[in-house]
Formats: C-alpha cells, sequence, structure tokens
C-alpha cells in the first residue's frame, strides 16, 4: 500500500515537473532561449487561475476549467511581447538573455507581490476534483489525476503541432537553421514570436494546475523554475520523450528518497544523480544526431 | 532579370563587396566565379537579404529588393541553394521538400517534374535530410529551392565536395531546369570546367570587384584559367 502511494506521489509530482518543463523544451530545448522568467509565467498562470474564479464565483468548477484557457491566452500574449520587445535582441547571446529575463523574472515577482500582497492566495479546487479514488485502501486524489491526465493532453497537443502540422513544420526548420528558413520564404520573426509565445503559454496552464496544490504566491514559479530547467536538460535539450523520461527520473526519484529519508536529503540526491549522470552524458538522455549537426 | 547596381555589403563593420554591378540576363546560366574569399558568396547572400547591404540597389524584374526580408525576397520568386546545402538535418526528405511550397503560395503538392528531374529523391522521401550523402542533400536541396515556384535559381557551389558522376547529374538538372522550365540560373561556382561547360555568360571576380566578363565562349579559356589559380 504504501509503495503503491509513493509511486502514485512520484508519477504526480513527475507530471507537475513535466508540465512546467513542456514550456520550458519549446523555449529553451527548440528555441535554445535560457528564460528566467519562465516560473514567473507559471506564477502569472496560477494568479490568473485565482482572478478567474473570483471574477465566476460559484463552485468553481466552470471557473476552473475556464481558466485554463485564459491563462493560456494571457501568458501567451505576455510570452509574444516579451520575446518582440526583448527576447528577439538576445538571440545568441545566451547569458545575456539569462540575465535580461532573470530581471524580468525579479519586476515580475515584485509586481505580484505589490499587487496581491505577500500572502499567498488560495485557489478552490472545483467541486470535482475534491475527493479522491480509493481502491484496495490507497486514495488517489483526483486533482492530481486530473493533473496527470492534463499533462498527457498537452503533451500530445504539442507533439502534434510540432511534428504535424505545417506551423510545426516551419517552427522546427526555423530553429534548426533560421537564416535557412528565411530562405524558404519562412517569416522567421513570426515563427520565433509565436513559438515562445506558445512556451509561455504552457508555462500559464502549468500555473493553473500548481494553484491546484496549494496557496499562490509570488514565489510559486521558483520552486518549480530549476527542477523543470535540470529536467530538460537531463532528457536532452531539444527532445519531447527526453523531457518526459527526465521528468519522471526527477520526479520518482525525489519522492523516492523522501519516502524513506527527509525532503532536503532527497534534493540533494537528486541533485547528485543528476551530476553524475551528466558526467556521463553530458547532452543528456537523448541526444540528435545527424551527419550536418556533428560536423560542427 | 535580375539586377546589382553599385552594392556595397558588410559583415559588420569591415565592408567586402564595394560598388558591385553584375547583371542576369533573363532565360540565361550565368556563372560569377573567382578564388576564394573575393566575395562571391556574399554577393549571393546580400541578394537574398543575409548580410548587410548600406548602399546599392538590388532589383528583381523592376522591383527594388535591396530593403526586403528574406522571406518577402523569396516570394518575388528567388530560389536559393546554399553553401554547404543547409538541408533542415532533423526533418524528413518530404518535409524539407513541403517547407519550399508554402513560399510558392499553392496547394499542397510537390510538382512532379520535380521527382522527374530528381528520381532519388521519391526513395528517400521518409529519410532525414541529415541522413543523406552530400550528393544526394545537393539534389534535395535544389528541389527544395525549385519548389518555391523560383524566377532565378540562385545555386552557392553546387558541385563542392561531391563525387564526379553526380556532378554531371546536376548539371544536367539545372540545363533542364534552365531550358524547360525557362527558369533563370546564377551560380557562383571554383570548378571551372563545370563552369565552362553550363554556363551563357561568366563574371570573374576579385576582392570583392569583377575584373573581367563576358559571353562564355568568347572568354579566353586560358587567361580565365590563370585567374583563376594563380
Amino acid at each position: 500500500m504504501a509503495l503503491m502511494n509513493t509511486l502514485f506521489n512520484g508519477l504526480s509530482l513527475s507530471s507537475i515537473y513535466l508540465l512546467v518543463a513542456l514550456g520550458l523544451a519549446v523555449t529553451f530545448g527548440l528555441m535554445g532561449v535560457i528564460n528566467m522568467a519562465h516560473g514567473e509565467f507559471v506564477m502569472i498562470g496560477a494568479y490568473v487561475t485565482f482572478i478567474t474564479q473570483e471574477i465566476i464565483g460559484g463552485n468553481g468548477s466552470v471557473a476552473y476549467l475556464l481558466s485554463i484557457l485564459v491563462a493560456f491566452l494571457t501568458t501567451f500574449v505576455l510570452g509574444c511581447i516579451l520575446e518582440k520587445v526583448l527576447i528577439t535582441r538576445l538571440y545568441g547571446r545566451k547569458i545575456d538573455s539569462l540575465l535580461a529575463t532573470w530581471g524580468i523574472s525579479l519586476i515580475l515577482q515584485q509586481a505580484a507581490r505589490s499587487i496581491f500582497g505577500s500572502q499567498g492566495v488560495n485557489v478552490n479546487a472545483p467541486a470535482f476534483l475534491k475527493s479522491g479514488l480509493t481502491i484496495g485502501g490507497c486514495t488517489f486524489a483526483y486533482n492530481r489525476i486530473f493533473i496527470i491526465g492534463l499533462v498527457i493532453v498537452w503533451l500530445l497537443t504539442v507533439w502534434l503541432l510540432m511534428n504535424k502540422t505545417s506551423f510545426g513544420a516551419k517552427m522546427r526548420a526555423t530553429m534548426q537553421n533560421r537564416a535557412m528558413a528565411q530562405c524558404m520564404g519562412i517569416n522567421s520573426k513570426k515563427i520565433d514570436c509565436i513559438t515562445f509565445g506558445i512556451g509561455s503559454g504552457l508555462a500559464g496552464v502549468a500555473g493553473c494546475s500548481i494553484a491546484l496544490l496549494g496557496s499562490v504566491d509570488s514565489t510559486v514559479g521558483q520552486n518549480y523554475i530549476v527542477y523543470s530547467f535540470m529536467t530538460v536538460v537531463l532528457g536532452g535539450v531539444g527532445n519531447l520523450i527526453g523531457t518526459v523520461i527526465g521528468a519522471m527520473i526527477i520526479g520518482f526519484s525525489s519522492i523516492f528518497v523522501e519516502a524513506y529519508q527527509s525532503a532536503s536529503i532527497a534534493r540533494a540526491i537528486v541533485l547528485l544523480i543528476i551530476i553524475v549522470f551528466l558526467q556521463f552524458k553530458p547532452k543528456g538522455l537523448f541526444v540528435i544526431r545527424s551527419r550536418s549537426l556533428d560536423e560542427e | 532579370m535580375l539586377k546589382i547596381n553599385k552594392m556595397c555589403a558588410c559583415y559588420g563593420e569591415s565592408s567586402v563587396i564595394r560598388d558591385l554591378d553584375l547583371d542576369v540576363a533573363d532565360g540565361k546560366i550565368v556563372c560569377l566565379i573567382g578564388r576564394n574569399g573575393v566575395g562571391k558568396s556574399t554577393t549571393l547572400k546580400s541578394i537574398m537579404g543575409l548580410v548587410s547591404t548600406p548602399e546599392g540597389s538590388i532589383t528583381l524584374d523592376g522591383t527594388e529588393i535591396i530593403k526586403m526580408p528574406t522571406y518577402d525576397r523569396v516570394k518575388l520568386g528567388i530560389g536559393y541553394v546554399p553553401q554547404g546545402r543547409d538541408i533542415f538535418p532533423q526533418m524528413t526528405v518530404q518535409e524539407n521538400l513541403e517547407l519550399g511550397l508554402q513560399a510558392a503560395g499553392k496547394g499542397k503538392k510537390i510538382p512532379d517534374y520535380i521527382y522527374d528531374l530528381f528520381p532519388i529523391l521519391p526513395e528517400f522521401a521518409k529519410r532525414r535530410g541529415g541522413d543523406l550523402s552530400g550528393g544526394q542533400q545537393q539534389q534535395l536541396a535544389i528541389a527544395r529551392a525549385l519548389v518555391t515556384g523560383p524566377k532565378i535559381l540562385i545555386l552557392d557551389e553546387p558541385t563542392e565536395g561531391i563525387q564526379p558522376s553526380i556532378i554531371q547529374d546536376i548539371g544536367r538538372a539545372i540545363k533542364r531546369v534552365n531550358k524547360e522550365l525557362g527558369i533563370t540560373v546564377l551560380i557562383v561556382e571554383q570548378y571551372l570546367d563545370f563552369v565552362l561547360n553550363i554556363s551563357d555568360y561568366i563574371y570573374i571576380m576579385e576582392k570583392g570587384n569583377i575584373v573581367m566578363q563576358g559571353e562564355t565562349d568568347k572568354l579566353p579559356a586560358e587567361e580565365v584559367q590563370k585567374m583563376m589559380t594563380e
């Protein structure tokens, strides 16, 4: 029974990391932008959930489902604005974009504190997510099952968008070779902007889910950002399957160590696992190989 | 077709080309030759808008394009095959080709003549571009440029690092594109035999300027040879 619970918790934590990392897999993995403000887009998504619920009221079910959409659109638009104003000037300058987006991250955190106060706000879990599913003495909370389902849906959506649509083809072409994509008549500036927007939008959706798990304050994004970057790096930059496996390694190992030791030991051990792992596979689990890349 | 007038091109602060004049006549195959580092590739990149061109004019069928972004130039009808091919390595051959379709803005089908010109492509449709050999990539790159429906096809060293039998195939394909589809061709090349065999008109470049030009069969072959090797 205890093992069952631990497994479920591991899956749940993995799904949350994955949801945050999915946006990063797009902005960092695909575009190569180190966006330190990604965590704050998660925070914005969480606050948007709160605001939507405040405005609509009721038992929260309609408001919550609606807020997923609102959070996506809000962070999508903010992401596009950030790309147009700042990121677009910093392509190929990783350290500069790291510093600049870190600045944005601090500004957004302070803005959140100014608007909502430093006290956390609470999102009411919608009625249909309040209880749990009990099987043979184990209880699986509905909200955690819901998040796992949400991750699967978004993962499929992103995969389909990237691999089965003409927009996805343009996106991949632009990320693989920006100049050549332009020479195919692709407006790469537009693609960059929308792609960054999608990555940020996914962060907003992750914020909706995180709002279900606890109170929302200005540092909520910070709790996830480091692990999410590690998830993407561990899985191999630019690879969705890698991101999934990376999230599971980090999620499950955290929970398992936590179950038998303490939470702080768990953090240390997870970091140790990652460090040792990257010693042997510095490019992550799944390395993209091809002739033209090897030549570089 | 394509007219370059008093154009300057630079990378950052250092100017590579100054006051270049070049004219590609409609329906012809024109070659731009010269030794390494004289600015041939830069000339092509200027036409594509990939380097900064602070002065001069480039017109395509009378339309001034020097201020246009690259993707709009392509839509006006310039197909570009860069040096090193620049195939999208993680995408399949099919996907590489389909990317050209949206610039052409017509339909979702790759025209049949592409497969007629390059019969190897359908066999490789599902393979990733990065897994093809150099010669196969070169053929894919030309096909991909043709899918965009260009009026003028621009090739940067199409024979570089490719085995002789494939060079012949590529030469034949370029000639067919020119004769059967009426597409004007501009080629930058170092391989003189290939140039003399394929071109109607030749420009010779030295230090960012044209030093000799003329119809291929009227140019003094020995002098050209000397300029290329010395």
